[in-house]
């Protein structure tokens, strides 16, 4: 189980102060410069070493992604985005690091920013939250008055970071609707390629990455990737926000080390299964993208990206949503599929999940007699 | 998908505050030089909140001014996304409540089931007093606090069918509520109790929300995330650097690398033949400003007309990226003629450019090169759909 002393966001529940003072206390910004000062390829190749997969969902290895950028500019600037549209049904990691632990992002952008080579970092904020927009940007102003960011900042790299919103839009979680979206457009996903490490937002060089991805940096960088690398399983390593909702004593948000078994967590963190363990029905264990897992499959698993894809369903953003037998399976899913339908159905190409792809799937579960696979 | 479609009844116009509107001028600095239509979605969400929780049509229409954005593009994003009310809505409350599976286990059918037989049996409908207004939206993001609700900015959150009533009545009482977790849990840790972070001790205490009046979006609209995460703090203030600062200057920095590459080979025997060339060398701060300089161009004042010849202007919107305002803006200057624009080199691109409200278009939309074509007699696709009547944004206005 997960000492605090290896929990990377030490304020999610807003037990103390959210700004700069208490953000330095519990050892943000210590220092910063000394990691820049390391260099780019030393930033890039730590994050490879440390085994971080991406936090939005796909896995993707983030220090891989980072090194896609170029390295010398042709003209154009280059860009990071952090995509903080957090509306994965079940998901709601993201918003505790906005609101309660806001340095651990802004500074992670600039150590990140600066191993992309990038000259600013927007960070695109569901429109839904608007009081987790309000804390970033309170956090930012903190950090440029501080010096911390900006021209001639105290860390020896000229950056600026910006946050940007959407207006309710599922779709633009999707990176490259997300890039659209943050043009003035409607947010509907580009066909690839190009990718965004080549042409992204504004035609420039441009790296997405979830926000939970980019404030974890600063803390492995400075903790060394051994230590990161050592927590959770080979392939699988570190520690993870998960959130836990529906039929749990005590949903809650929480961290823990990947490869956690599912009961100790439910038990630890949540109070158990509401009426007892004999009472599971079924879980969707990475946000109502993947598909979900039975009792039996999932009770003694490990959560982590490898065991649950060998499942036939998926970490995606740990996003648990646990459903007792009282559940109407059916309807569960039928509800999870409209939102795909309604909020995906104007998108016509590109998008991976298309209206006339849901509307057929949802019929089909309402003839099988279980969801798992 | 729902239709969404602008209301049937409109005022008659819109306009920003001056607060809103001075706002609006330092957000657009976010955004390089010519990305400004980048703005669209916060500036139509603060217009949504002045205007009572709804986007108007004159709204669309002021924005697209104010963005330089043809109308049909702010009108696209504004029916895009969901979040724009498209009609009015209560004028105390507008609540949305989150049907998605995580709010929909946890009990969101039974707080719907009270907003229609409360407020209106139908989403966006008003309440016969007029004071709520109600809609089903797909997940908030607080699932591990469901089933909850949103009102303007904030969350009200592990509602229950008694809580949930108490809110309605207490806003429509004109009480004061407390946004979060009605069931006094604290944001997303576990009811029971903490289970972890207990170790975590760094001196400070972190404030929980404050109880408030829920009054109409306007009203919302102007507390803002402090201390406490729905009261305390100040609206967005402009940005120490405006996008385009650093944009500038990777350009310059590259065109200064790329001039001092085409120039290596030849400095050598230059050296021995020309002592003013060793001296440049000699400095590299000066040849570095010379450079930055050279990218950012000097400006220079192109041929101006006091009116169109023998009062024939040519049609100018026929140019890509040129509407009626902005032929007006040339026009003023004193350009009428395809051949003015044909004409300009980068010192008079750089002279119109810096007269203009948005900075960088005349290169990116290749105006140029359009009225070279133009200027010849000849057509251009653009122009084509100009004369078939294709293009709205190029008819003038009646």
């Amino acid at each position: 189980m997960l000492k605090d002393q290896d929990r990377i966001f030490t304020n999610i529940y807003g037990l103390h102060d959210w700004g700069l003072d208490g953000a330095k206390k519990r050892g943000q910004w210590d220092n910063t410069k000394a990691l820049l000062d390391k260099g780019r390829d030393w930033i890039v190749q730590e994050m490879k070493d440390s085994g971080l997969r991406g936090r939005g969902g796909a896995g993707f290895p983030t220090g891989l992604k980072w090194s896609f950028m170029p390295k010398e500019s042709d003209g154009r600037p280059a860009y990071l985005v952090v995509n903080a549209d957090e509306s994965e049904p079940g998901t709601c990691k993201d918003r505790e690091i906005l609101r309660h632990d806001p340095h651990t992002l802004v500074e992670g952008c600039l150590v990140a920013g600066y191993a992309m080579g990038a000259i600013a970092a927007y960070i695109y904020v569901r429109g839904e939250f608007i009081r987790e927009r309000e804390r970033l940007q309170a956090a930012i102003d903190q950090a440029y008055d501080a010096g911390l960011i900006g021209k001639n900042n105290k860390n020896g790299y000229d950056f600026d970071i910006y946050v940007h919103h959407g207006a309710g839009a599922y779709i633009c979680g999707e990176e490259t609707a997300l890039l659209e979206s943050m043009e003035g457009k409607k947010g509907q996903p580009r066909l690839k390629p190009p990718f965004p490490a080549n042409v992204g937002l504004y035609g420039c060089p441009t790296t997405v990455n979830n926000v939970e991805s980019i404030a974890v940096a600063p803390t492995i960088l400075r903790r060394g990737a051994a230590w990161f690398s050592a927590l959770g399983r080979p392939n699988n390593t570190g520690t993870k926000l998960f959130c836990v909702s529906g039929h749990v004593n005590q949903p809650a948000t929480f961290e823990e080390e990947l490869g956690v078994p599912f009961s100790e967590m439910i038990d630890k963190h949540c109070g158990g299964i509401r009426g007892g363990w004999d009472n599971l029905l079924a879980v969707i264990p990475g946000g109502s993208s993947v598909p979900c897992c039975t009792s039996e499959q999932i009770k003694d698993a490990p959560m982590d990206f490898d065991t649950l894809r060998g499942m036939g369903s998926g970490l995606g953003t740990a996003a648990v949503i646990v459903m007792d037998k009282s559940t109407d399976i059916i309807k569960a899913i039928a509800r999870k599929a409209a939102v795909s339908a309604r909020r995906a159905g104007k998108v016509p190409a590109g998008c991976g999940v298309s209206w006339s792809a849901w509307s057929r799937a949802s019929p089909l579960m309402r003839k099988s007699t279980c969801c798992s696979r | 998908m729902a239709v969404r479609r602008l209301a049937a009844e409109q005022p008659e116009s819109f306009e920003f505050t001056e607060n809103n509107l001075s706002w609006a001028n330092k957000l657009i600095d976010r955004y390089p030089a010519g990305r400004q239509a980048s703005a669209v979605i916060p500036l139509l969400w603060r217009a949504q909140e002045q205007n009572d929780g709804w986007v108007s049509e004159p709204a669309i229409r002021y924005i697209a001014n104010l963005l330089d954005m043809p109308k049909i593009r702010v009108l696209e994003v504004a029916t895009f996304y969901t979040m724009f009310q498209l009609q009015p809505v209560g004028k105390k409350a507008h609540i949305q409540v989150c049907g998605t599976t995580p709010c929909q286990l946890r009990g969101s059918e039974d707080l719907i089931k009270i907003c229609k037989s409360r407020i209106a049996k139908h989403m966006h409908e008003i309440s016969e007093d007029g004071m709520f207004s109600w809609e089903e939206v797909e997940c908030l993001g607080a699932c591990v606090n469901a089933p909850m609700v949103q009102i303007f900015k904030d969350t009200y959150e592990d509602l229950t069918e008694d809580s949930f009533n108490a809110l309605i009545d207490d806003i429509a009482a004109g009480k004061e509520v407390t946004p979060g977790p009605q069931n006094g849990r604290r944001f997303a840790m576990a009811e029971g109790g903490q289970t972890n972070l207990t170790e975590i001790e760094d001196g400070t205490v972190g404030e929980m929300p404050r109880a408030h009046l829920v009054d109409g979006a306007e009203k919302a609209s102007h507390d803002f995330a402090g201390a406490a995460i729905n009261a305390g703090g100040n609206d967005y203030d402009g940005v120490p650097t405006p996008a385009e600062d650093a944009v500038a200057k990777v350009r310059s920095e590259f065109a200064a690398k790329a001039e001092k590459k085409t120039e290596a080979p030849a400095p050598a025997p230059k050296k021995d033949e020309k002592p003013a060339a060793i001296k440049e060398d000699q400095k590299p701060v000066d040849t570095k400003k010379s450079d930055d300089s050279a990218t950012v161009a000097v400006e220079k004042e192109p041929e101006i007309l006091t009116g169109p010849r023998d009062g024939k202007p040519d049609d100018l919107k026929k140019l890509k990226g040129v509407g009626p305002k902005l032929e007006e803006t040339l026009n003023k200057l004193g350009f009428y003629h395809f051949d003015q624009v044909a004409s300009w080199g980068p010192e008079q691109v750089a002279w119109v450019d810096s007269r203009l409200k948005f900075k960088g278009r005349i290169e990116r939309d290749g105006w140029i090169e359009q009225a070279k074509i133009l200027a010849s007699g000849e057509d251009t696709e653009f122009s084509k759909r100009v004369d078939a009547g294709e293009v709205a944004s190029s008819k003038s206005e009646d």
